[in-house]
């Protein structure tokens, strides 16, 4: 192999490494400059505080609410929480009845919207559809109407011979009198339900009280466009596996710019689905199109056009990206067992003095400064390598957090400062074995340049395998679990790739270029790589089977190097013979 | 230094050898009755003792408060109740809010009166109510859930990495070890359980399974070399391979430990508990117990698992008979008559 290759690669590879450092400070930079990023990471709340929520529950008079339905709203915001971002927020209950939320920083109405929103979700046919009768509320009345004209079926209502009594009251006070046979079937209209349709207004819609899934429902479209009467429900938020947002895409695949919610259904859901558009694409005018209605009001109406058989409907609507994003996170991790309202929202100090993270800094850096001081003792300058890699691998540490605290919410706290702490170690063990194979080759008899590559090559697999496996650990957690717990995994898994980027790019490169100096290749005492010290060449002992790969590099290695490594074997071998010393086979006979 | 870099080379050479491997009845000794301690110990104590953030507690809320220190608050409840560990957050502008343990209806009331006083307010303007975990059950069952999973998964990517599962096995065994014995430390002595010390907990697992697979990767390497014509065992290679690496195991535990050792001494004594000391006393004793596990029990347990199959057994015996007759060659006294030789 010609010689100059490995010293080309190690500068590519260090070339590579500052094309990724100084990307990432551009990167955080135009985050900076376009307003939203920061140079600093953004703290947790138990180190900078944050806001306090109170959410109570909407309770109608003598309805009580159960800790099972506490505990299952707590788990369900929490999961709306992280996946709006890495949060490490803190959800717990509050004299058994309130939820208190805190998260760090102060919360937008889209955030509030998400935590709060009791996010029940149905699918029903529209019976009826018309234009709002009250003008205060439809913005324009020309065109709120649907485009096909909705067409209040009046005359098909069954004939008013049950006087509507109660009309305000309840819907389904009054039974048909003929039994609807499917929830298309406009027999489920009652005049009582005709007419208190004919009175309502949409500033009526109460959103935490929907109508019962097998009654109808009278209700508008959310911006009061157009008002309706529902069918029972057909399908509803439970049989939703998974919700996603998106662009809407044209057949040919070029996207529309409008955002809308993807739903998976499940199998019983999907069943349903296909069964209802069946039924619906074989029907006219209002009866065509069916209703998403979500807490009550109708999000989006579309007509049936096809029979969906494959259960992955798509909701279309005045959604922008963080709203359908919203939509989705609400569907997938499912609807609040019960409504709640913002009760008090106030401002909250961090419970940990910022004399705190001074204290773990300034424990951080005696960490540090006693790493440097061993690993000089240990490997001498050999030691500076770790120590450079060391801050390397700090600095991208450092960006990649205050970029992830950028895009992806991440917060640091008390806890995540320990663990970067404690990473130095880990990071640190990936130069160590590394240097130790490097030894070991030497030991072997090798030149200090072949044994970095030999070295290295041994070393590389060790600890890819061993990355592996703190990836692996962090991968599950990140995708696995919640709350504090993703907060750390994420710092696991950032850490231990930045110890396989720095060691590869950084440590291994600069080994490789410091053998050919000739401080290190001629083995200075104080270069940590001096072979005599190490006592190199030691071939005396028949056990070690002198490999022919070693035996062959000795012969192309240059004379001089050869010669002196000679009368160190020579004398090593003497040494042995001498003592006689086998205590490697100690204790065998177990 | 120099004296170092010669345990070392004779370490390497095999000059120097610590029979880790062959007493391994000793070291799974010392295994079990670290283990029955670590599980006796809590129980004899009474269980372990579990944070807010786990089992919820009392709060009190203070407001039209004019000063907004919230030492005087901590101060106030230790005052009461000493082995209290207070959380103190301002709400507000005008409000100080205070969370502990969950407090007697008695402590309660003392606690409530001693943060009037401490604020000069009226008694009447402290409320108390308990509140729920917030590391609830869910935030558990995920995590443990996760846990499993990843457990499945990293045995299953060493037995594939290592080509053979006893690896993942005995890596698996002293991890265990590692976790029974950390989290019976925490139990004997007391130490709150809180998310940090759970994220410690975290922490060990993965390191412990790391340090493990680096001198595990030596240990193939070694065992892969050994060709038909060598006088090593099966279990003589692995003890080559814990020796060989011992070097690297001190240095980095040393490298490791230094770090989180500097962050408990600051976090204890200069800050006392909170969660510097939480997460680092968790991490300090699984490095400690991680370390040692690989070498004193995963690596003997791997050459006990290997050591009667058929094939290395055969291995093993040719093994023997070449050291015996090396033995019968090599002058000085060797013990390797002691050796059952076959015929």
């Amino acid at each position: 192999m010609a010689k100059s290759s490995p010293t080309k690669k190690a500068w590519r590879s260090l070339t590579w490494l500052g094309v990724i450092i100084v990307g990432l400070i551009a990167l955080n930079g135009a985050g900076v400059f376009t307003g939203g990023g920061s140079w600093t990471p953004k703290l947790a709340l138990d180190l900078e505080g944050g806001t306090q929520i109170i959410l109570a529950p909407k309770l109608e008079s003598g309805q009580t609410v159960s800790s099972e339905q506490l505990n299952q709203a707590v788990s369900i915001i929490r999961q709306r929480i992280d996946s709006a971002g890495v949060s490490e927020s803190e959800i717990n209950t509050q004299g058994g009845q309130n939820i208190v939320v805190s998260i760090p920083g102060t919360p937008d109405d889209a955030t509030l919207n998400r935590i709060e929103s009791s996010a029940k979700l149905e699918f029903r046919p529209v019976l009826v559809a018309s234009a709002p009768t009250d003008a205060s509320v439809g913005e324009d009345g020309s065109t709120a109407a649907p485009t096909d004209g909705a067409t209040a079926p009046a005359g098909d209502a069954p004939a008013s011979d049950a006087p509507a009594t109660d009309a305000a009251a309840d819907p389904a006070a009054e039974t048909p009198t003929v039994a609807p046979t499917d929830a298309s079937d406009l027999n489920n209209i009652t005049p009582a339900l005709q007419e208190q349709f004919n009175t309502f207004q949409c500033s009526d819609i109460d959103t935490s009280n929907v109508a019962p899934a097998d009654q109808p429902l009278i209700t508008c479209e959310t911006d009061g466009s157009v008002k309706y009467i529902l069918g029972p429900v057909e399908v509803s938020g439970e049989n939703i596996s998974d919700a996603t947002n998106g662009q809407v895409t044209t057949q040919s695949g070029a996207t529309t710019g409008e955002w809308a919610v993807n739903i998976v259904f499940d199998g019983t859901g999907t069943k349903s689905f296909a069964d209802v558009t069946t039924r619906l694409s074989g029907l006219s005018g209002a009866q065509n199109q069916f209703a998403i209605v979500l807490d009550g009001s109708v999000i989006s109406a579309p007509r049936t056009l096809a029979v969906i058989t494959d259960g992955k409907p798509q909701i279309t609507g005045s959604f922008d990206q963080e709203t359908s994003k919203a939509l989705a996170d609400q569907l997938k991790f499912g609807a609040l067992p019960i409504s709640f309202t913002v009760q008090s929202q106030d401002t909250i100090s961090a419970t940990l003095g910022s004399t705190q993270l001074q204290s773990g800094l300034i424990a951080g850096l005696i960490g540090l400064i006693l790493v440097v001081l061993y690993s000089l003792a240990q490997y001498r300058l050999l030691g500076l390598v770790t120590v450079a890699s060391l801050v390397v691998a700090g600095v991208i540490t450092y960006f990649l957090i205050t970029l992830l605290s950028w895009r992806e919410g991440y917060r640091l706290s008390l806890a995540g400062v320990a663990g970067l702490i404690v990473a130095i170690g880990i990071t640190a063990d990936s130069f160590i074995v590394y240097f130790e194979r490097v030894r070991d080759e030497l030991r072997d008899g090798r030149g200090l340049v072949s044994a970095v590559e030999s070295g290295w090559r041994r070393a590389i697999r060790t600890i890819i395998a061993s990355d592996t496996v703190n990836f692996l650990a962090a991968a599950v957690l990140f995708i696995l679990a919640v709350g504090n717990v993703r907060g750390f995994a994420l710092t696991l898994g950032l850490t231990t790739l930045v110890d396989l980027l720095v060691v590869a790019l950084f440590t291994h490169p600069v080994l490789q270029l410091l053998a050919r100096t000739k401080f290190f290749g001629d083995g200075h005492k104080l270069s940590g790589l001096d072979p005599r010290a190490l006592g190199a060449v030691y071939r005396g002992r028949a056990q070690f089977q002198p490999s022919a790969e070693v035996a062959s590099r000795k012969a192309t290695s240059s004379s001089k190097e050869a010669a002196k490594r000679q009368t160190i074997a020579e004398r090593k071998a003497a040494e042995l013979v001498g003592t006689g010393s086998t205590k490697s086979t100690d204790g065998k006979d177990s | 230094m120099a004296s170092f870099n010669q345990f070392g080379n004779d370490l390497h050479t095999g000059k120097l050898s610590y029979n880790i491997v062959g007493r391994r009845k000793i070291w799974y000794s010392v295994a079990a009755v670290m283990i029955l301690i670590a599980i006796l110990g809590p129980v004899l104590r009474g269980g372990f003792t579990f944070g807010i953030e786990f089992t919820g507690g009392s709060e009190f809320v203070l407001s039209e408060i004019s000063t907004e220190d919230q030492g005087a608050a901590a101060t106030a409840v230790t005052g009461v109740v000493p082995e209290a560990v207070p959380k103190v957050s301002v709400v507000g502008s005008d409000s100080i809010r205070v969370q502990t343990d969950q407090l007697s209806d008695t402590e309660s009331r003392e606690v409530r009166a001693a943060l009037a006083s401490a604020y000069s307010v009226d008694a009447a303007k402290v409320t108390s109510s308990f509140i729920g975990p917030s590391w609830g059950q869910d935030i558990t069952g995920s995590a443990i859930r996760a846990l499993l999973t990843f457990l499945v998964l990293a045995g299953a990517v060493m037995a594939l990495y290592f080509r053979t599962w006893k690896m993942a096995a005995a890596a698996m065994v002293a991890l265990l070890h590692d976790l029974v014995i950390t989290a019976g430390f925490y139990g004997i002595t007391g130490f709150e359980i809180t998310p940090a010390a759970v994220i410690g907990f975290l922490t060990i697992l993965g390191y412990s399974l790391y340090d493990t697979v680096v001198v595990f990767d030596k240990i193939r390497e070694n065992t892969a070399e050994d060709g038909s014509e060598s006088r090593r065992t099966f279990a003589d290679s692995v003890n080559l391979a814990v020796n060989q690496t011992l070097v690297r195991s001190i240095n980095t535990s040393i490298v490791a430990v230094l770090p989180v050792a500097s962050i408990l001494v600051i976090g204890a004594f200069v800050l006392g508990a909170g969660t510097l000391q939480d997460i680092s006393l968790a991490l300090l004793i699984g490095m400690l117990v991680g370390t040692y596990s690989t070498i004193f029990i995963a690596a003997p347990l791997y050459a006990q698992l290997r050591e009667n199959e058929p094939e290395i057994r055969k291995r093993d015996k040719k093994a023997l008979a070449l050291k015996a007759k090396a033995a019968g060659t090599v002058p000085a006294g060797t013990d390797a008559a002691h050796v059952d030789v076959p015929a």
